[in-house]
């Protein structure tokens, strides 16, 4: 048996994320383990993979070792197909000409809404949040990808604020409240990976990463997850997808 | 006071009436350009995050101790926290506030928003730009379809939801942004403001269009036989604009696209000491940076040239191949 290869939690979330991605998507990622998980398929497995980014770029192709700090950088664009203004990146979302859009969260619902507004009450918050960014615009809009730390005080019953809306109240509340296409698809954490039930919107565990129980997902979680009879297991991160992704970001900025 | 409160079209046609759009020279220095910033006055913010945020713009506006700005810009960085610590803007209309996903939260926006009772009203960055966009067309309202069925709807009464007078379908209203003024920094101008981006614009054009009026500054001014020589580059024309200032490294410590990238020892040196003291941390910062230097040269001299050298080496790194 060949040894395990070691890995960061943050090194897992971003290999697992890549590989909901496919050849010839477009994707909307946000900053952090989103552009590097993006990056890292296309470098990987998808070289005809699009990424939008919110600053204005379409078709980014980031360099290894100059990662931007936000979407916003000039770093972003390098040969990239196109600049445009970040309203007008935004509104292709809403034209629908993108496949799956890709975030990080800092709290999340049994429905897959996402909070990074207030922890509190929002009339007066214990913490005031950056705030939405273009994360509500991208979850109203398209199919999201969510990649986050799993701990049981980020993954609750019910989020403090929707920021990002996923299924909302569950069952087809998120269509009635005016948002009829997308929705969440796929929650990755260093634990396993979600989907979401089709009728009921509940969060769903889809499979376990290796050497994680089911228990353990629960213990972890703050509300009642859905588990089916059989769930897979995730295959480990392989030394090509940890080389890779350590090349593209060598100073650990977003995998430490 | 609701931001949503509109400028009557009325108004919005007059001012414009009013304003001199011929072509003629607007270069001033940035103590005279500040005039054109009020107390008061709803101030539109360009760039994004930490791309050509008009910084000597706002450093000039510390220092002439403006008071109660109403700021709105798609993105906020640290220009989110000096506009809250120095005490000239006690509300900003944005969609994310921090110094940079990097750095986790701003103790200074928590200082300001969680104990001094500062306003961050919360918007969608499209909704931001639809504003923006909006009040450039000299219409009241864009109608969008996010932030629907969101708490961050539920949060701003301003924006109407409505049952679509064609299809029935559920759509979001939202208000124009018309700022009184707008601050925007770009790569090059002439002297009447004809104004060339290279690189991303973010929301510019629009809330040059949208803006009452348009201070702009700029890394270097050009002839204006030299924007006629490229028209297509030009992004922001003339008549929108009221001041031009010539300032090199006007966004520092932000960047400028192909000139310089941020610059980052600055930046983390700058959060580690405001984070870790939201109230004296700041102030011991503007006094050093911001109302100490006697011009903006003497603020990118305490930045230090090693400092702009590495960040204008990377800059300009972007048009290697």
């Amino acid at each position: 048996m060949t040894e395990p290869v070691r890995h960061t939690a943050s090194e897992i979330l971003a290999i697992l994320a890549s590989r909901q991605l496919t050849d010839g998507q477009v994707v909307f990622a946000g900053i952090g383990t989103p552009l590097l998980a993006a990056t890292l398929a296309q470098r990987l497995r998808a070289p005809g993979l699009t990424i939008l980014f919110e600053g204005g770029v379409v078709g980014a192709f980031v360099e290894p070792g100059k990662l931007p700090p936000s979407t916003n950088d000039q770093r972003c664009t390098k040969r990239a197909n196109m600049v445009l203004g970040s309203a007008d990146v935004l509104l292709l979302l809403q034209r629908g000409y993108v496949d799956v859009g890709f975030m990080g969260g800092a709290q999340i619902d049994q429905f897959g809404n996402l909070n990074s507004s207030y922890i509190g009450d929002p009339a007066a918050p214990k913490t005031r949040l950056p705030g939405t960014g273009g994360g509500n615009d991208i979850s109203s809009l398209t199919n999201m990808i969510v990649a986050m730390k799993h701990e049981k005080r980020r993954f609750v019953e019910k989020v403090d604020f929707i920021t990002s809306p996923g299924f909302l109240r569950g069952g087809t509340s998120r269509a009635e409240s005016g948002l009829p296409s997308g929705g969440m698809f796929r929650v990755i954490t260093e634990l396993a990976v979600f989907g979401f039930d089709g009728e009921s919107r509940r969060m769903k565990v889809l499979a376990l990463n290796p050497g994680v129980s089911r228990e353990e997902v629960q213990d972890n979680t703050g509300f009642k997850l859905v588990f089916d009879e059989k769930i897979a297991v995730t295959e480990p991160p392989t030394e090509h997808e940890l080389t890779t992704l350590r090349m593209l970001d060598p100073e650990r900025l977003f995998t430490a | 006071m609701l931001d949503a409160q509109l400028e009557p079209y009325s108004r919005l046609r007059e001012n414009l009436a009013k304003r001199d759009r011929s072509l003629r020279e607007k270069v001033m220095s940035l103590e005279e350009a500040a005039s054109f910033v009020q107390n008061g006055m709803k101030v539109g913010i360009g760039g994004s995050t930490m791309s050509r945020t008009p910084m000597a713009m706002i450093w000039e506006l510390v220092r002439q101790r403006r008071e109660h700005l109403s700021c709105s810009r798609c993105i906020t960085s640290t220009d989110g926290d000096i506009l809250f610590g120095s005490g000239i803007s006690d509300h900003i209309i944005t969609s994310w506030f921090a110094q940079g996903i990097l750095w986790g939260l701003s103790k200074v926006m928590r200082h300001h928003i969680e104990t001094q009772g500062k306003r961050y009203d919360e918007w969608s960055h499209m909704a931001v730009g639809m504003r923006f966009r909006a009040g450039g067309m000299g219409v009241p309202f864009l109608p969008i379809r996010s932030m629907l069925g969101s708490d961050v709807m539920a949060q701003r009464p301003e924006a109407k939801a409505i049952d679509c007078p064609f299809t029935g379908e559920k759509l979001l209203l939202v208000p124009a942004l018309n700022p009184d003024v707008a601050l925007i920094h770009v790569q090059r101008c002439d002297a009447y403001g004809n104004a060339q981006i290279d690189g991303l614009q973010f929301m510019d054009i629009d809330l040059a269009m949208a803006a009452n009026s348009v201070i702009l500054t700029t890394e270097r001014i050009v002839s204006n036989d030299q924007i006629r020589r490229a028209p297509d580059q030009t992004k922001i024309p003339f008549f929108c604009v009221d001041a031009v200032v010539e300032v090199p490294y006007g966004s520092a410590p932000h960047e400028c696209y192909g000139l310089y990238e941020p610059m980052m020892k600055h930046m983390s040196a700058y959060v580690a000491q405001v984070n870790s003291d939201p109230i004296e941390g700041m102030q011991a910062y503007l006094d050093k940076y911001f109302h100490a230097p006697k011009s903006w040269n003497e603020y990118l001299a305490l930045i230090g040239m090693e400092e702009l050298l590495d960040a204008s080496q990377k800059g300009r790194s972007i048009y290697n191949d």
